[in-house]
């Protein structure tokens, strides 16, 4: 189905299965257990030896050798591959470092070694027994430092969002010389990890020349494209199985060496392999969310009409690497004549930056909304005003080309009457609560609707159950469930006669999870499989076209009425189908928006912050399913207030890796940190995004909800930080001396 | 007051500053040049019978297998999960003879005439334990991997308060264990959830305790 | 984890005399600290006694009028004992500071005081460390630092102690008490038990190979306002940047004892007389001789404050 002109009326629009709050699918799975995760596997693979990878000790240099004997003769040992005498891999096209490194060595516990035993105790022991000789190099580990050097790059990332090395509108530098209020500030960001709950793990299994991969994947096409690319093998041969993900948050967008070495341990030993990343390799050995120093000039008139702004960011990446596009939301969020965004990307020696959960605008938002609170204050401005004073239903770069649906101001008119932000006291540092300072602080929200397309096969049997096959992912992001809800509103059955069926290459390509993509698309490909089924049941029975409705499974044309089962027969009927897109996205500027709002309470004595109260106010077209999504957005506003105030991994500037590897010295937040959080969806559709009239809604809670908590904890001490995260040492000599 | 100069390097500093040969190795205590020359220890193993969900199991196992691995690899009981094996993330929280621990910093041997409870001895998906059904209903998870050591310790979590247990934020140490919002918070602390269902989980536990958060 | 043995014992005496007899043994109870550490191989024991089985489990009182805490006494229990709770609150307080519930159901009284440093490069085996390969240099020092020690340390380690329960023990005057392979007994003062780096980091307590402890005893309660003050970046579940056990008399004097500063809990008892005279007095003179890195120099500010903040709070409850 192709979608390039504005949705008219159709099924979806019934909302009687789709935008009801319904319990997730997949609940009594996850909740008794019962769901299978990639290494879990025991019900379809038997007998899988156990693989332990060995990650580099140096994060630059060479391996000079590596004496394996020890480990070889170790109980239990099958294979031990390294990367001196184990196969030549081939790099997957989302990889930036090979996944099996040697004799170069380009980061930190890349992958060098893999053993493979009986058990899982037997191949941790050997794995230790591996010896390796290295000559060091010298690395590029300090973005500080070689930001000074680093060159213009521009780039489109993976997820969507993106910039030119640099872009211009207008005039400016002469515009902001002459602009009376003007706020030049420059914000850093740290580098981060996922972090998500389930390390990355993989069974591989080889029949013959076909490979089965049980793994923890986003993408399941890119990601079969890539392992056939690292193995040198034909696609076709490559079949991955990824229906339940502990979260990926982009960590699982690509091949990790979990799954490149399972299936090189599996040929090695001739068995079934399953790999996991141990806790603590995982950090330097995957991806993570590059850092960046970000400059942002806002130049405003009196009346607090921006008529300058400028945005620029530089972030470091391996060679070959993509930049962090922290300035990509600048370029629409906010009028004004005279504009200009700018990207720097640095060489450096650390593991592979690439995308995090809301690539660019996650960190970009971090400072854009800060240097926003800031311009307002020097303004004598309420933040909600000056924010609504340069709202735009415009393109600002291409004055005509109208946003499809833009509702800020009202995200953050309703969040201000929700929140009480009446009673928050312009002047920071005047409220006091016991031992706490509290202040209030907002930001708005931002993230780009992307549309891509994507497939479903659908098909009923005789009994009316309707059963949808995809290789769409659930990354905890309620796929299985809305996913259900579009073919139960479209073949008019109810929730429980549907059966979805996800994450298998064997599948039809969806969009897959990632960008906060995957809900839109997924169902509209849905939707388009289902339409087209409902089309052929409708000529099989002979009915009109134009006439026949379904519901209650049923179809019915006039006076004429058949169940669905009886209809398709015993034989059953199965299509497929998918939704394909014109230029809307290129006619409309398509984004989500969003107003947070935080209450954060300071310890006037150590400069701890707690948060007390979290709101956000979403404009994201239709919500397929309030539950779900709320979810998607409060764990989004959880992830932003790591990002705000305690997450970093932190560089090793002389060694080349971070060194706080693990769950304990790189804190995410606990259930303490987070208070009960509220979130509204605005009742909206969008018709330019797809026949559901939806927009992705899973990233927009982490846009710009750190700016919030840093414009709150501004409000309660009158302190501002900007370098991220927010911790107390970077601010505890300047808050108010106690007794 | 003195402070150690920022540039100050270790020995190792001053070889990572130029061009270098280095021998690391995965043993601490060895020399990564030396020939292969330790006799490698052989595996030991040991007899352990404990309770798993009502139904008694005799195991050989290795001896260093945790009791997460004797439940999730030998047992195929994978309900709990392995996020971190570090005793870090709480993904791997069952009862022991009623008491949370996290398994994966437990030796399955030391667990000899234990009573082990996990997530599948919990509820089924045909017959859910309150706490699951609650799950479900407040939406307590998302991509559901830390949801049994989550749903375990909850369950934990309401009994510790009945038999009054302080915690960290119990305003008074003398007078009963409360049961609040902020209560629930802090002692679900060691269950890490990435993808930040915290907000719905208290309200799932507060609804079965009855009380609001 | 490299392999070891395994065996079950029922006596302190039988414990004892296991591990005297097999090389490379190792006495186990909560494993909570024990079982990471061996699967990094930081700890490789060839041979662990299970003590879990020898009794040392009750809370008694002494004819001194003090408590006797049993060296497996689980940390849950310990907070939990309505005496600890009413007499020496400071205790229970740092428990429940500490670590997460399911860690405190397994984690020992004895083993609390054993467990060792969090510092990332002790952790990351591809890193030099003179405690755990002595000699083999301090990859700390010049690196990551904010977590680390600002006094008590030395130019082989700058490494803390992350007991917040040993805090509180030592702001009580604790003594440990210990059986040997030989059946001797004896008793160490807290201040006495864990010893600080010099060129040793390795030596992290006073105990003899293969002794055991088998309690720690806590004199009679000192009364006044107890309170267990740990800072940390997120709410919970964290390890402090600094903590602050103080016990304050109505008239103002008490003691101070500090954790997350330096590699073992951190008293002055001299200090302690400045208290009437505030945080800054006290602080001051607790920290006398500090050497902070760049990374944590701003921990010696945040322990006069945290200091503050517990004197306040006490002048609260008065």
């Amino acid at each position: 189905m192709k979608f390039d002109t504005p949705a008219g009326t159709n099924p979806i629009d019934q909302m009687k299965v789709v935008g009801k709050p319904v319990d997730r699918i997949d609940g009594k799975l996850k909740t008794t257990g019962t769901a299978p995760y990639a290494y879990e596997r025991h019900d379809v693979v038997k007998n899988a030896a156990y693989g332990y990878i060995v990650g580099s000790a140096i994060a630059k240099g060479r391996i000079n050798s590596m004496n394996v004997v020890d480990a070889k003769s170790a109980p239990g040992v099958l294979a031990v591959i390294t990367a001196l005498d184990g196969p030549k891999l081939g790099k997957g096209n989302s990889n930036t470092a090979n996944l099996f490194g040697g004799p170069d060595v380009e980061h930190y516990h890349q992958a060098i070694a893999l053993v493979v035993a009986e058990t899982f105790e037997q191949a941790r022991a050997a794995a230790h027994l591996i010896r390796v000789d290295y000559t060091r190099t010298d690395g590029k580990y300090d973005l500080a430092v070689q930001a000074k050097s680093a060159p213009l790059k521009g780039d489109g990332s993976d997820e969507g969002s993106g910039a030119p090395p640099v872009h211009r509108v207008g005039d400016f530098e002469a515009a902001f010389a002459a602009a009376p209020v003007q706020i030049d500030q420059t914000y850093t960001t740290p580098d981060e990890t996922h972090a998500m709950m389930e390390p990355h793990a993989t069974i591989a299994r080889w029949d013959g020349d076909k490979l089965t991969l049980w793994t923890s994947n986003q993408m399941i096409d890119w990601s079969r494209r890539d392992v056939a690319k690292i193995l040198g093998i034909p696609k076709d041969n490559v079949r991955l199985v990824s229906p339940y993900i502990g979260g990926g948050f982009g960590g699982k967008l690509f091949v990790r060496a979990d799954a490149a070495l399972a299936a090189v341990g599996a040929k090695a030993v001739g068995r079934p392999v399953k790999v996991t990343l141990q806790r603590a390799l995982i950090m330097n050995n995957t991806t993570h969310r590059p850092a960046t120093i970000q400059r942002v000039r806002i130049g405003t008139d009196r009346s607090g009409k921006i008529t300058a702004i400028a945005h620029e960011s530089t972030s470091g990446n391996l060679p070959n690497g993509d930049l962090e596009t922290a300035v990509s939301q600048t370029r629409l969020l906010y009028a004004g004549a005279n504009r200009l965004v700018s990207m720097r990307l640095a060489l450096l020696d650390l593991p592979e930056g690439n995308a995090m959960r809301a690539p660019g605008e996650a960190p970009g938002m971090m400072a854009l909304e800060v240097a926003m609170d800031e311009a307002a204050e020097k303004l004598g401005m309420d933040p909600i005003e000056f924010r609504v004073r340069n709202d735009t239903q415009e393109d600002p770069e291409k004055p005509g080309r109208r946003f499809s649906h833009r509702n800020l101001t009202e995200c953050l008119r309703r969040g201000a009457d929700m929140f009480g932000w009446d009673k928050r006291m312009a002047k920071p540092g005047q409220r006091r609560d016991g031992r706490w300072l509290v202040g209030m602080g907002m930001a708005a929200g931002f993230r780009n609707n992307i549309v891509t397309k994507s497939a479903a096969r659908v098909s009923i049997d005789a009994k009316g159950v309707v059963t949808v096959r995809t290789d769409m992912t659930d990354i905890g992001t309620g796929s299985y469930t809305i996913i259900a809800q579009t073919a139960a509103e479209v073949m008019g059955v109810p929730l429980e006669q549907v059966v979805v069926l996800l994450g298998d290459s064997d599948f039809p390509v969806a969009a897959g999870s990632g960008g906060q993509w995957g809900a839109n698309n997924s169902t509209a490909g849905v939707y388009a499989a289902c339409m087209k089924l409902r089309a052929a049941i409708v000529q099989k029975l002979g009915y009109d076209q134009a006439r026949a409705e379904f519901t209650n499974g049923t179809v019915r044309a006039g006076n004429r009425s058949v169940s669905l089962g009886e209809a398709v027969g015993q034989a059953g009927l199965t299509v497929e189908d998918g939704i394909e897109y014109g230029d809307l996205d290129k006619q409309y500027q398509q984004s989500t928006f969003a107003g947070h709002f935080v209450e954060a309470g300071v310890d006037a004595a150590t400069g701890e912050v707690r948060l007390r109260r979290m709101l956000a106010v979403c404009s994201a077209g239709r919500i397929l399913n309030p539950k779900s999504a709320r979810s998607q957005v409060i764990g989004a506003m959880t992830m932003g207030a790591g990002a705000a105030l305690m997450e970093e991994a932190v560089v090793d500037k002389r060694f080349g890796f971070f060194v706080n590897h693990d769950l304990a010295s790189y804190e995410v937040p606990v259930h303490a940190d987070i208070p009960h959080q509220d979130v509204i969806f605005l009742d909206e559709t969008d018709d330019k995004s797809s026949p559901m009239k939806a927009k992705g809604v899973g990233e927009l809670g982490i846009c710009g909800v750190g700016a919030a908590i840093a414009n709150a904890i501004y409000n309660a001490t009158g302190v501002r930080v900007r370098e991220y995260p927010i911790t107390l040492d970077k601010y505890l000599d300047r808050l108010p001396q106690v007794v | 007051m003195a402070t150690f100069p920022e540039l100050e390097l270790s020995r190792r500093g001053i070889l990572a500053s130029g061009a270098a040969t280095v021998a690391v190795s995965g043993l601490p205590q060895d020399d990564a040049q030396a020939a292969p020359s330790q006799t490698v220890k052989p595996v030991s193993t040991a007899r352990v019978s404990f309770t798993v969900n009502g139904t008694p199991q005799k195991l050989e196992l290795d001896t260093r297998t945790t009791l997460l691995d004797a439940l999730r690899e030998h047992l195929q009981l994978t309900g709990t999960k392995k996020g971190c094996d570090q005793g870090q993330c709480g993904a791997c929280t069952v009862i022991v003879d009623g008491r949370r621990i996290n398994s994966c910093l437990s030796l399955a041997v030391m667990h000899e005439g234990d009573s082990i409870t996990t997530v599948e001895g919990l509820g089924t998906p045909d017959k859910l334990h309150p706490m699951q059904a609650a799950f479900i209903r407040h939406d307590g998870y998302q991509c559901g991997y830390c949801t049994p050591g989550q749903i375990c310790s909850a369950v934990a979590v309401l009994d510790e308060i009945k038999a009054n247990i302080p915690s960290h934020v119990s305003a008074d140490l003398n007078t009963p264990a409360r049961l609040s919002g902020d209560e629930l918070r802090e002692r679900m602390s060691g269950n890490i959830c990435r993808c930040g269902a915290y907000s719905n989980i208290i309200e799932a536990i507060s609804d079965v305790a009855g009380g609001a958060a | 984890m490299k392999p070891f043995s395994y065996e079950r014992v029922t006596s302190p005496a039988e414990a004892a005399a296991a591990v005297a007899r097999t090389p490379g043994a190792r006495f186990i109870a909560g494993g909570t600290n024990l079982l990471d550490l061996m699967k990094l191989e930081i700890e490789t024991p060839a041979h662990l006694v299970d003590v879990n089985g020898i009794g040392l489990d009750r809370i008694e009182p002494t004819p001194e009028g003090g408590l006797r805490i049993g060296a497996l006494v689980r940390n849950t229990d310990l907070a939990a004992d309505a005496t600890v709770r009413r007499d020496y609150g400071v205790l229970s307080r740092a428990l429940l500071a500490g670590a997460s519930g399911q860690l405190r159901n397994k984690a020992t009284t004895a083993g609390n005081l054993l467990q060792r440093t969090r510092c990332p490069y002790f952790y990351d085996t591809n890193q030099p460390c003179n405690k755990r390969k002595p000699g083999s240099g301090c990859s700390a020092i010049g690196g990551y630092s904010r977590p680390l020690a600002i006094i008590g340390s030395s130019d082989a380690c700058i490494a803390t102690n992350p007991s917040d329960m040993a805090v509180a023990l030592r702001a009580l005057d604790a003594t440990v008490e210990t059986v040997q392979a030989d059946g001797t007994t004896r008793t160490i003062a807290i201040a006495d038990f864990h010893v600080l780096p010099g060129k040793t980091p390795h030596i992290e307590t006073a105990l003899k190979a293969g002794e055991l402890i088998t309690a720690v005893t806590l004199p009679k309660p000192l009364g006044g306002t107890h309170i267990y003050h740990k800072v940390r970046d997120r709410a919970s579940y964290a390890f402090a940047i600094v903590s602050v056990a103080g016990v304050i008399q109505p008239a103002g004097q008490g003691r101070i004892a500090l954790g997350g500063v330096a590699p073992r809990p951190w008293r002055v008892e001299a200090a302690e007389g400045d208290l009437p005279k505030g945080a800054k007095a006290v602080s001051a003179r607790l920290l006398a001789g500090a050497k902070p890195t760049a990374d944590n120099a701003f921990k010696v500010s945040l322990v006069e404050r945290t200091i503050g903040a517990v004197l306040a709070e006490v002048k609260g409850k008065a």
